[in-house]
């Protein structure tokens, strides 16, 4: 077995028994990484020296006897994660060489933890995408093949695609990514991984570059579900410097995957049986539903009623946040700069040539949106829609412990499909937005593959700050589907 | 009293309105634990929050709400125990995360009411809209270089309370009445210093004219006005302005505008077609602010005593007429010193003594009572030394000088310069028969004009060098004469 194999609990284990040091980890997944990432693009930074170091000083500290609960374990950062010292860029032009004097809350945890980071991941700009396509650094391609391989280059989706890629080819353990649409559970679907989004306001938002703030949500992928559970335990935790992180203890994320379904109530809420969803997907659902009703869980159809209203609610209100959010990025303090004849040509400049089409077009929404006398139309109608998504939610919860659903629609795409028709793109976050617009833990785990060979996966979701039930439930999925299939593209293969 | 302006087709009555941007009185500022001392080196007191910095987010400083809460309580209104921040877009140099957090559709404070005294003695009730907590903006220099613009982030961040007045004044007096009214609240209450030359206080003036029994006509804003004078002169001079457009047939049309403190007019900043839309919506960063009734309760017994109840306790407790209490609680500094003075002595004497000789001696110096080389103490102290009859008060006002001069207790004056009034009788006694010895023509004459006494009273207090105590050489000088 390589060390770039090691699920994070395997590597855990094998770092305490001596079998395997951080340092002989860590050089496993950077050399993966300069093999690999010329042709997946995962990473935008690769920090070589400064992981080498920090995987040194790990083993130093495990032979002293301290050991952090992520002691030694490589992991890739989002490109939306402030690291001090290291660029930060958003996947965007206009953040040029920016470098933080600061570290985000959540990356500031895994290194308290004993973390070792090999580099920032690739991701679409200002995680506005569902492809990995609006990236400023180029696409990330999907390590998974279709069957006949036909030389066809698949999407890795988005918008945490370098975190989901780098991860299923094994140039990382687990990365960090964020959720505000649905950008760890599509990506983790399509990639093959476990993606956990976890409830709003478990994981700091500190040092995060904001996209849409009452959606964002940061959370880890890796590749097993178990992984994703000591991944949020680090990640997780009150933060006072952000006002909208929640007060609550972290609990033991990991023992929670072991305690089974027996005697869960399983919601199945009939409006995300799409018209026109293809049958492999409608058939993996059922496959998994029966599953969780062999394990001893009872399954139960449910109504979420606002769902279908959901796509366009997040359409509305994750472009004005952005919009608002974005103004910062003006070239007047830090990243790019395009000089201009006074102020406001100064902005022009520096906005029209540091901004992808994507993020123009979703400030343009925004703005729009929240406009004088569109703003009642438009955003205070989103809210009450957004209000009554959240009540939908509450009150089959009231009946169920956790709801399954599909992760997405379809398995990964060709990359350039769907570049063409925005709302085509969109609608591969359909079932998962309504996750973030009623703030709700959401888990995408493997469950199977679409007749190509390519990686499907199934949606956990559960309540408030209920992520235990969740990380059972999918831990249930993940173990009765023993999926063993590995992507084509992976570290020495 | 109503006050009108003459035009050509009659008496305009005028209606204005206040906005007042007061700086809350913090440490740190709104969201950030950035300092805010004025006149530091300028951006030295910017955090990563306050510049606007990639994935910072603003945390609510728990004083700066405090502040708001003593203020809306100050100005007897409804403090919301349910608010919200709202982003107000826009993008400019100064702005450095191209929003202002702000609160727009719901206030901290809501509607209050303040008395303000006018010169006529009469009081009048203005009512106060709103009282909301925002942040304050950066500074763009523009004179430091010749083609380039600076920007100084201190003040970025830097709690305000914008108190938005009702339309109820109808005067220049009134609307300079009303700020220095609201001014001493803030002041009493430590949440401003209310220092207008350094622009922790500064007022948006929205005025309109109407004639007598009209609705309200349109109303233009004259921005950034910063002193008081400066308001009722703004006031006045739009005020004539609208008149003269509205007499030539013409339509005053609502506008920005600014106040030329030079020409004392107002010219035309932006007009309402130049507004930004400033797309407001909630600020998703930052969830409800939820005010526990009891943390409001705890604030209010906590509150200091306010100008007006402290002027009704001078005039109750203390006797002092309604003008002198007034003069003594404009300034929180002034009546300070008054009661330290007060304390354990007669009220009445010592704010004669605060109001008179001090005063007069302090505007002399060109002093204020901050800086006063006299303190309350040793003035209390000099007070003291006439009621023991040490001093004459005629002494006491010398002394006072060289208090004055030297920031010396009153005792050492005395001491140094042998100031001690004489009250022992006997050498009273001594002094008049000397002066009655060798002036007997002058009792002759007393004996034909009384009115002669005080030439007697004069030569016995030459005799002792002026500290012979005034009363006793009267009645001893009164005795011998008449005996």
């Amino acid at each position: 077995m390589h060390p770039t194999d090691f699920t994070i609990r395997g590597a855990l284990e094998a770092l305490s028994e001596g079998i395997v040091s951080s340092e002989a980890l860590t050089a496993a997944h950077l050399e993966a990484i300069a093999a690999l990432n010329p042709r997946l693009n995962a990473f935008v930074t690769v920090t070589a020296e400064r992981a080498m170091e920090a995987a040194r000083a790990s083993d130093a500290r495990r032979a002293n006897g301290i050991a952090g609960r992520l002691e030694g374990v490589p992991l890739a950062i989002k490109d939306l994660f402030c690291t001090e010292g290291v660029r930060t860029t958003a996947a965007s032009r206009i953040l040029g060489e920016f470098v933080p004097p600061y570290e985000s809350t959540v990356t500031a945890n895994l290194l308290r933890d004993g973390a070792v980071f090999l580099g920032k991941a690739n991701l679409d700009e200002f995680a506005m995408g569902s492809s990995n396509a609006t990236s400023a650094f180029g696409e990330v391609e999907n390590p998974w093949k279709r069957g006949n391989d036909d030389g066809t280059r698949l999407v890795p989706g988005g918008s945490s695609g370098g975190s989901a890629a780098a991860v299923a080819a094994r140039l990382a353990m687990g990365a960090t990514a964020t959720d505000t649409g649905g950008s760890i559970r599509q990506p983790a679907a399509f990639c093959g991984i476990a993606g956990m989004k976890p409830t709003y306001g478990r994981c700091s938002r500190f040092g995060v570059v904001a996209f849409a703030s009452s959606l964002d949500t940061p959370g880890p992928v890796a590749r097993t579900v178990e992984d994703c559970a000591l991944l949020l335990e680090s990640m997780a935790g009150h933060d006072p410097r952000d006002a909208t992180s929640a007060k609550v203890a972290v609990p033991d994320f990991a023992a929670a995957c072991a305690r089974g379904v027996k005697g869960l109530r399983i919601g199945v809420p009939r409006e995300y049986r799409l018209e026109g969803m293809p049958d492999e997907i409608e058939a993996l659902w059922s496959q998994g539903l029966d599953w969780l009703r062999a394990e001893g869980a009872e399954i139960v159809d449910i109504s979420l009623p606002h769902t279908k209203y959901a796509l366009p609610t997040y359409y509305i209100v994750a472009p004005a946040e952005a919009s608002s959010n974005l103004a910062r990025y003006d070239g007047v303090r830090f990243g790019q700069r395009v000089d201009g004849a006074d102020l406001k040509d100064l902005y022009e400049r520096t906005r029209a040539a540091g901004f992808g089409a994507e993020v123009k077009r979703r400030i343009m929404i925004g703005t729009y949106v929240l406009s004088a006398g569109y703003y009642d139309a438009y955003y205070v109608r989103a809210q009450r829609v957004r209000a009554l998504i959240k009540r939908d939610f509450d009150e089959a919860f009231r009946d169920v412990d956790a709801i399954v659903t599909p992760a997405t629609p379809s398995a990964a795409f060709a990359a350039g499909e769907k570049q063409d028709d925005p709302v085509a793109m969109y609608l591969n976050d359909v079932f998962t937005v309504t996750a973030n617009l009623a703030g709700i833990p959401g888990l995408a785990v493997p469950a199977g593959f679409d007749r190509q060979g390519l990686p499907l996966g199934l949606q956990v979701l559960g309540r408030d700050f209920d992520e235990e039930t969740v990380f059972a439930v999918g831990t249930a999925i993940e173990h009765a589907a023993k999926l063993t299939a590995l992507p084509q593209v992976r570290a020495f293969a | 009293m109503s006050f009108t302006i003459e035009g050509e087709t009659g008496p305009w009555e005028l209606v204005v309105g206040l906005e007042v941007h007061a700086q809350v009185t913090s440490r740190a500022k709104l969201f950030s634990g950035a300092a805010t001392e004025f006149g530091a080196e300028p951006n030295s007191q910017v955090s990563f929050v306050d510049a606007g910095f990639p994935g910072m987010l603003p945390v609510i400083n728990r004083e700066c709400v405090a502040q708001a809460v003593r203020t809306g309580l100050g100005l007897n209104a409804q403090v919301n125990p349910w608010s919200r921040f709202d982003r107000k877009n826009y993008f400019y140099a100064d702005l450095p995360q191209g929003y202002q957090i702000s609160q727009f559709a719901h206030p901290i404070v809501g509607t209050g009411v303040i008395p303000v005294e006018l010169s006529d003695g009469s009081v009048k009730e203005i009512g106060i809209t709103r009282l909301h907590l925002e942040q304050d903006a950066g500074k763009s220099l523009h004179d430091q270089h010749p083609s380039k613009s600076y920007i100084d982030l201190n003040r970025s961040g830097v709690a305000l309370m914008e108190i938005v007045s009702e339309p109820d004044m109808r005067s220049p007096e009134e609307a300079g009445a009303y700020l220095t009214k609201l001014r001493q609240i803030l002041r009493y209450l430590g949440t401003c210093d209310g220092n207008m030359e350094e622009g922790s206080l500064r007022a948006d003036v929205n005025v309109s004219v109407r004639k007598s029994g009209e609705e309200f006509r349109t109303r233009c804003e004259v921005k950034n006005v910063n002193s008081i004078r400066f308001v009722m002169q703004a006031v006045e001079a739009e005020a004539r302005r609208q008149i003269e457009v509205w007499e030539s047939g013409g339509t005053v049309e609502q506008e920005t505008r600014l106040f030329d403190t030079v020409r004392g007019e107002t010219r035309s900043m932006r007009s309402k077609e130049d507004a930004h839309d400033y797309r407001y919506f909630p600020d998703p960063d930052l969830p409800p602010l939820v005010i526990d009734p009891a943390w409001i309760e705890e604030l209010r017994a906590g509150l200091p005593e306010l100008p007006d109840a402290r002027r009704a306790r001078y005039v109750n407790e203390f006797g002092l007429s309604a003008y002198d209490a007034s003069v003594l609680v404009a300034e929180k500094e002034t009546a300070a010193f008054y009661e330290e003075v007060a304390a354990g002595r007669d009220p009445k004497v010592a704010a004669n003594w605060v109001m008179g000789d001090f005063f007069a001696m302090l505007n002399r110096m060109g002093k204020g009572i901050e800086d006063s080389p006299v303190s309350a103490k040793h003035l209390g102290a000099l007070l003291d030394l006439i009621s023991d009859r040490t001093l004459s008060g005629k002494m006491a006002k010398e002394v006072l000088e060289a208090m004055g001069e030297t920031g010396k207790p009153p005792g050492t004056i005395v001491e140094e310069r042998g100031l001690r009034q004489v009250t022992d009788t006997g050498a009273i006694e001594a002094a008049v028969d000397a002066i009655l010895a060798a002036n007997p023509d002058k009792i002759a004459q007393y004996r034909e004009k009384p009115t002669l006494f005080g030439w007697f009273v004069g030569q016995v207090m030459k005799a002792m060098k002026g500290q012979g105590n005034p009363a006793l050489v009267n009645e001893v000088l009164k005795a011998k004469l008449d005996a």
